[in-house]
């Protein structure tokens, strides 16, 4: 899919043809797998790296480098169409509401010497234990036949047809759950002030004691 | 032409999805948490292709779709509940939530 391999078209040449066609593809193939775990590597390594970060922003861009190679390890398996989305929906869209909202919050060196106090080697043996013991369960879980396989190119044609062919269903699913994820995020997101909305002037009292009483922390925020 | 061994695609979900839970278990930052969620369901996601390569079928690609979707809805509602939080506590802490009382 990647590489493109020649085919000999002169037949009388076949078996020479043949022998370096057949070293041709070796090679190939062989730079598809050191592609393959090079990329791997790196998506782990980013990951491992992101986890540990002390600025969040920085977690952020291991994340966007991460998501960068599981875009390449997708076209690499054959999903083009999903290695597009990847960089599309993970590294443009999600990132783009993380920075947004870290932006926001503005935390600043403060969080950063908060987080320091936080991740002490100490807190990372428990959870280290359980998420190795997790591990070995799926590789028990996962023991494969280990033999080669032909990569199959699933185009972004065929994903099309079978989206809105069978699955059709799904597109519908996925349509609610952004709209229900869209009015759940302005919903929760918005000040409380407007929240209260046309009733406020009706029930001003109670408005006002609710928001001293519950909400003295808010200062200027709204 | 192209192979791969099709365990080891999904041995790296395996261990991403570790990594992003281990970054769950861990990080006390909601912010972070949310980050880790995401490698988590790229893992998942990882799997999927995986599983569709090997059939040479449409339906991992389309199951990738729904996950990232359901991850979209997760982070827009996820980061909503963070700005929340940060007004009310004026922190990113998620152990303050334990005050939650009904």
């Amino acid at each position: 899919m990647c590489f493109h391999q020649a085919v000999p078209r002169d037949r009388r040449s076949n078996a020479i043809n043949n022998k370096e066609l057949k070293i041709g593809v070796e090679m190939q193939a062989t730079a598809f797998n050191i592609l393959f775990y090079f990329t791997a590597a790196v998506a782990v390594l980013s990951s491992i790296i992101m986890i540990t970060r002390y600025n969040a922003v920085h977690a952020l861009l291991y994340l966007i480098v991460s998501s960068l190679s599981m875009a390449i390890i997708f076209y690499l398996l054959g999903a083009p169409f999903a290695a597009t989305l990847e960089v599309i929906i993970y590294a443009g869209a999600i990132m783009i509401l993380f920075v947004f909202v870290v932006m926001m919050l503005n935390l600043g060196q403060k969080a950063v010497e908060q987080e320091k106090l936080w991740l002490q080697p100490k807190v990372w043996i428990l959870p280290s234990v359980l998420v190795f013991a997790l591990l070995f369960v799926l590789l028990g879980a996962m023991q494969g036949t280990g033999v080669s396989q032909q990569v199959n190119l699933v185009s972004a044609k065929q994903v099309g047809i079978t989206l809105f062919g069978p699955y059709l269903l799904v597109v519908e699913l996925a349509s609610f759950l952004l709209l229900a994820g869209l009015i759940g995020a302005y919903h929760i997101a918005r000040s409380p002030d407007a929240r209260a909305g046309g009733t406020a002037r009706q029930h001003d009292i109670d408005q006002n004691v609710d928001r001293v009483g519950g909400n003295q922390e808010q200062g200027g925020q709204a | 032409m192209n192979t791969v061994i099709i365990d080891h695609a999904l041995l790296l979900a395996a261990i991403l999805f570790c990594i992003g839970l281990l970054g769950v278990l861990v990080r006390r930052n909601i912010i972070l948490m949310l980050i880790s969620m995401e490698v988590m369901l790229n893992a998942t996601g990882l799997a999927f292709i995986a599983a569709g390569s090997y059939w040479g079928q449409a339906d991992g690609q389309i199951m990738f779709i729904a996950v990232v979707t359901l991850g979209a809805a997760e982070v827009a509602v996820g980061l909503g509940l963070t700005l929340l939080l940060f007004k009310r506590y004026n922190s990113v802490d998620v152990d303050n939530l334990k005050q939650l009382r009904g």
